[in-house]
């Protein structure tokens, strides 16, 4: 290819990106409540496609205070390619209290700041969520009651918005996990169950990233 | 009655708990914002508000929005939110204190104070309990 067609054809890819922002990857939130495996999650998606992982985990709820973003992750199925924005959110929660940090063993002032970074992160992800995600996958840690409000509530907003919606049922590895609990807290919804952490029945879940959000 | 004395910690007050049933007629006059200020500044003074008719998505996107942006160390920690079935319409008490405002879903919302509601939104008859008490 000669360099001035070179550079046509990526100026001509460049101002399609510039003005058929429609055709751009399509942005998937990750949401849940806090501590579901949401994180674990985007890593290891981005881990397997991209090579780098999107930010810590960890056993502390609302260690992801901020919302973070893949862009341009490339999955990969049957010979097509798809690709996605990944959007990581801080887990929804109505009340925030710093005290519950200190008995993660963290100082009051590192607590009352992870909790006011929580309780901004999570008015950042509603406000996401109302506007700037075209997907999204809901994460639950399927050893863990899913009939909470925050759960009803959430999937009813996203309902409402006609966004396709895929249930996630993690934490398949845990003996306690019931993924027939998930499944039945929202028939309407296709739940695929998966261990994010140990990487369990990943295939499936990229077949239907890709039948969902392709 | 037990479940209705506030949570260790909670300051007392003469009532223990005051209820704020706001009905379906009340709420369908205001807009989206002055729902949320009705109910948040109502659950800021302590009260557990029960609306005759739920919130839309909308809206309630919008409630843990306003709710997270309020929340301070040693003050606000934020909402309990739980629905429950309506009571039956058998011209109870509710029926009677609510008049005939709404029927177009079936449940009641209960919303307070994170730090004073833990101890009841297990209790499926909250509401009875709560409305027999006023
Ligand atoms: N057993 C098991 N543990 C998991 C799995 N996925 C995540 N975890 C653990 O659950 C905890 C929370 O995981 P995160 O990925 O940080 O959860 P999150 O949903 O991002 O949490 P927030 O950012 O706080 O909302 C961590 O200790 C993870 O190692 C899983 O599939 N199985
Ligand atoms: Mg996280």
């Amino acid at each position: 290819m000669g360099l001035l067609t070179e550079l046509r054809s990526s100026i001509s890819r460049v101002t399609s990106k510039l003005f058929a922002p429609d055709q751009g990857p399509k942005r998937i939130g990750i949401y849940g409540p806090p501590n579901a495996g949401k994180t674990t999650l985007a890593n290891r998606i981005a881990r397997d496609w991209t090579g780098d992982a999107i930010g810590p985990e960890s056993h502390v709820p609302h260690e992801t205070r901020r919302a973070r973003r893949k862009e341009n992750v490339e999955i990969e199925r049957n010979g097509k390619s798809v690709t996605i924005d990944i959007v990581d959110t801080p887990g929804v929660t109505t009340k925030v209290d710093y005290k519950e940090f200190l008995e993660h063993d963290i100082e009051k002032e590192d607590a009352v700041r992870r909790s006011r970074e929580a309780t901004e992160g999570v008015a950042e992800a509603m406000h996401w969520l109302r506007e700037d995600v075209d997907g999204v996958i809901y994460v639950l840690d399927s050893a863990a009651d899913p009939f909470t409000q925050v759960n009803t509530m959430l999937i009813g907003i996203i309902e409402s918005k006609d966004l396709p919606v895929l249930i996630f049922a993690n934490k398949t590895d845990l003996e306690e996990s019931s993924v027939q609990q998930i499944a039945n807290a929202f028939p309407q919804h296709e739940t695929v169950p998966l261990s994010a952490l140990e990487g369990d029945n990943m295939d499936e879940v990229y077949d239907k990233i890709a039948e969902y959000f392709g | 009655m037990p479940g209705m004395q506030p949570p260790n910690g909670a300051p007392e007050t003469p009532d223990g708990v005051q209820i704020d049933l706001i009905s379906a007629g009340r709420m369908s006059n205001l807009r989206t914002m002055e729902k949320i200020r009705t109910i948040l500044d109502s659950v800021h003074d302590g009260n557990i508000v029960i609306l005759e008719d739920g919130l839309s998505p909308d809206e309630e996107s919008k409630l843990i929005e306003v709710t997270m942006s309020e929340i301070s160390p040693d003050g606000f920690t934020g909402i309990e939110i739980e629905t429950y079935p309506k009571p039956s319409n058998d011209g109870g008490l509710f029926n009677r204190l609510m008049g005939k405002g709404s029927d177009n879903d079936n449940k009641l919302t209960v919303i307070g104070p994170a730090n004073r509601i833990e101890t009841l939104h297990k209790d499926e008859n909250l509401i009875s309990a709560l409305v027999t008490r006023r």
